[in-house]
């Protein structure tokens, strides 16, 4: 069996979770500029604080994974990604901390919200960047990163960190839609829809210019008739913001996240499609990267049981805790 | 790599600072919250159990406390996740095929366990009933000491590394991953440190009950708290001297270099002495000022008075670890471990005698000692990890040559990035901790859950309700 493609299609899964779960959390925080009231912070915030923790042990997993399972893929992406990496970390600690912080100070509560929004955008940024530098390539020798000290910081690698920021915007605006009611709700539907057209825009700008920067890309996506089923992503992307953008001018409830959710799977796969099967692109295939069988066997053993176990809890936890948040009683369900 | 000002060895050296200050600052608030997690559901189920408000009033006050300790472990533990691969990728490379299946076995067992069920236990009361609000405490209590358990054994893998081979790209790679996880200091780094966990926190505890008792004898709920922490400390203290002991005598047999350098021996003798005090010189072999008693250290490591004790000259000099910080942190962990032992007699004492609410300077003892614990547990790791180098991983990998091909500029920058920001971060945090340790406890708030409430509003009373 094939363990090795096993464990990238895993921790594909775990990365997409992260990114599907943490998204509309981080999204939640960079909407903070848009709504300035107190009351609804409080409310915004306490949308994600049951769940966030949870949301961002899948980047735990991601990292911890990545460092079982593909080792060598870890020690080469991290030397090189180190400053957006550590931008990363920092920007998390700032939002982490202020979910309890917020709401211990009464003066200095306007600071852990700056915390909470700069600390959100630069994590967010950081991982747009890092998606950016691993599709422009990284330099190894001798298995080891051999790069200079800024080959992560492009046009193009900023310009994915915003995409990814928009995203965010988008799964964070939905999620408030489904959440929340009234006038906080009201005003999240326009943001929504704005950066829906936004994520569209940069996918579309990505999908273009990477084939025609990058014969190998160009290669794997215009091979014909090889390619022609990749073509359903493209399709597929054109129909997730039509229905996106419908769901939320009729006003939907729950649809408009899923639809975001919907859009962003697409654009994650067309980025595997992208760089399958390197790890590290054009220098590292996910097989040359793998760990010995028995250390993939050993985890997969534990994850094969203990990721249904997971799910199952964390479903649990979004089930105690659904429904709309608000600031006043008078709660029905 | 670009050029460098520096030369690879400041890079080596801000690389291991960098490492050591991360997981110094990281291994507070586990050390602390995997006590106060199980504090936590000890408390609950008393309250279940008894139905006494006390028990309600003490599960609240510290539950808060809990949540900000526990999101700065979050926050400063995600970090030390990718800290192997910024600064130690070649260790990570080699070693990850073993250590890192164990720490993702952490994040399935542990990490998920915790942060799923801690959303339950801080906001859930109101939404999932009693019982089930016990079982969230439970599994989050459960899952600090399981990640315990694996990040244990993977540092315990790395001190006496044992169940491996080598493959042909030079990787570690496992043949028996019983005798990985289990390996020979495992069982013994575990219990010492677990025990360490609870002793801390039940100083923690046992200060905050003690300042509110002298503000006010009668407390009722200051009174709980410190007598609950005052029996911890005098039945977890002996414990602890006991486990340390065979601690130290694991260590003997695998790493006597380092049992060497935490005595100050320089030479293998017979009837070794135990160094009270004194000023280990490298340069000479020789300890400075000593005040020693001749045998003691033979009795101790050898349980003989005239047994022969490998001394450094045993070891080649570049095999040596740095012996003064070994020497002096192993004193330092000692000694407050001495102390605790005395708190937890001397509150004994007065509680057979009747007078453990009636004994300030008892009290202000116990104040005092509040943070014994954390010194005593960073102490104990600069003891244990200072101690084993220049090994990263005991006698097979060079912490120098380890590190990742980054320029020293890039890890300073880092490095200064974390301090700046740790400080503000989490000195924030503490100051936030321990105004609501200054808060009586007496005062907490105790909402009416049996009417149902929306989410915000609870997850608001919760945290806000004092202010």
């Amino acid at each position: 069996m094939d363990y090795a493609l096993i464990w990238a299609i895993l921790i594909s899964v775990a990365v997409f979770a992260y990114v599907a779960l943490d998204g509309f959390d981080l999204g939640v925080a960079m909407l903070f500029p848009w709504f300035k009231k107190e009351e609804e912070r409080d409310i915004m915030m306490n949308t994600v604080a049951p769940v966030w923790d949870g949301n961002e042990t899948w980047l735990v997993l991601g990292g911890g994974g990545l460092l079982a399972v593909f080792p060598l893929a870890y020690s080469v992406l991290m030397p090189a990604l180190y400053m957006p990496v550590i931008a990363m970390l920092l920007g998390l600690i700032f939002r982490g901390v202020a979910f309890e912080y917020r709401f211990k100070t009464k003066r200095a509560k306007v600071l852990w919200d700056w915390s909470f929004i700069i600390g959100s955008f630069v994590a967010a940024m950081s991982q747009g960047i890092m998606l950016g530098a691993m599709l422009q390539g990284v330099a190894v020798v001798d298995r080891a990163y051999a790069g200079g000290w800024f080959d992560w910081l492009t046009w193009f690698t900023v310009f994915c960190g915003f995409a990814v920021v928009v995203g965010y915007l988008l799964l964070g605006a939905t999620w408030l839609v489904m959440k929340t009611e009234g006038d906080l709700q009201k005003r999240a539907y326009p943001l929504a829809f704005k950066a829906g057209i936004g994520l569209f825009a940069c996918i579309a700008f990505v999908s273009l210019f990477l084939p025609w920067h990058d014969p190998y890309i160009y290669e794997r996506w215009f091979t014909f008739p090889a390619s022609i089923g990749l073509w359903v992503l493209p399709v597929l992307l054109v129909i997730l913001t039509i229905g996106l953008l419908n769901a939320l001018t009729k006003k939907q409830q729950v649809r408009p996240y899923l639809w975001s959710l919907g859009l962003f799977l697409i654009a994650y796969c067309g980025f595997a499609v992208s760089i399958f099967p390197y790890l590290v692109p054009r220098e590292i295939t996910l097989w040359e990267a793998a760990a010995p069988d028995n250390s993939l066997i050993f985890m997969l053993v534990g994850a094969a049981i203990l990721l249904p176990i997971i799910f199952a809890y964390t479903g649990y936890t979004y089930w105690v805790f659904r429904g709309k948040v608000r600031a006043d009683s008078g709660y029905h369900d | 790599m670009i050029e460098s000002l520096f030369s690879d060895a400041d890079a080596l050296f801000l690389a291991r600072f960098q490492f050591a200050f991360t997981v110094a600052f990281h291994i507070i608030f586990p050390a602390f919250t995997i006590g106060l997690a199980s504090y936590l559901a000890v408390l609950e189920g008393l309250y279940l159990k008894t139905r006494n408000p006390v028990y309600q009033k003490l599960f609240r006050y510290w539950v808060k406390i809990f949540a900000v300790a526990f999101g700065m472990g979050v926050v400063s533990g995600i970090v030390m996740s990718y800290q192997f691969g910024t600064n130690w990728s070649v260790f990570s490379d080699k070693a990850g095929p073993v250590i890192g299946p164990l720490m993702g076995y952490e994040v399935l067992t542990a990490f998920f366990l915790e942060a799923g069920f801690l959303g339950v236990m801080l906001f859930g009361m109101n939404r999932v009933g009693e019982k089930l609000h016990f079982f969230a405490t439970l599994m989050v209590a459960i899952g600090t000491a399981i990640s315990a358990f694996w990040i244990l054994s993977v540092n315990s893998w790395m001190h006496t590394p044992a169940g491996y081979a080598m493959n042909d790209a030079g990787q570690y790679i496992v043949s028996s991953w019983m005798e990985v996880i289990f390996n020979p200091s495992f069982p013994y780094r575990l219990a010492h440190m677990l025990l360490a966990a609870y002793l801390t926190t039940a100083l923690v505890v046992g200060g905050v009950g003690a300042w509110h008792l002298l503000r006010d004898r009668s407390n009722a709920v200051a009174r709980k708290m410190f007598s609950m922490a005052m029996w911890m400390a005098l039945l977890v203290a002996p414990l602890q001297v006991f486990v340390g002991d065979l601690h130290g005598l694991n260590t003997q047999e695998y790493q006597p270099a380092k049992v060497a350098a935490m005595e100050g021996h320089f030479e293998t003798q017979t009837r070794a002495p135990l160094y009270l005090f004194g000023m280990p010189d490298e340069a000479t072999a020789t300890v400075d000022y000593a005040i020693k008693i001749p045998g003691l250290a033979s009795l101790i490591l050898k349980h003989d008075i005239n047994a022969e004790v490998t001394g450094l000259d045993a070891f080649p000099r570049d095999e040596w670890p740095p012996v003064p910080v070994v020497f002096w942190a192993f004193r330092v962990m000692v000694g407050l471990g001495l102390l605790m032992l005395f708190l937890g007699l001397w509150a004994g004492v007065q509680r057979a005698r009747g007078q453990l609410y009636q004994a300030p300077w008892l009290h202000r003892a116990a104040v005092v000692m509040a943070p014994a614990g954390f010194v005593a547990v960073i102490a104990g790791w600069i003891v244990t990890e200072v101690g084993r180098q220049p090994w990263v991983i005991y006698n097979l990998l060079r912490t120098a040559d380890a590190a990742s091909p980054i320029a020293a500029e890039g890890v300073g920058g880092s490095l200064l990035a974390f301090i700046v920001v740790y400080f503000l971060v989490f000195g924030a945090g503490t100051f936030y901790i321990l105004r609501k340790m200054a808060a009586n406890p007496e005062d907490v708030h105790i909402p009416d859950y049996a009417k149902p409430q929306p989410v915000g509003m609870a997850a608001e009373r919760l945290m806000n309700e004092e202010d």
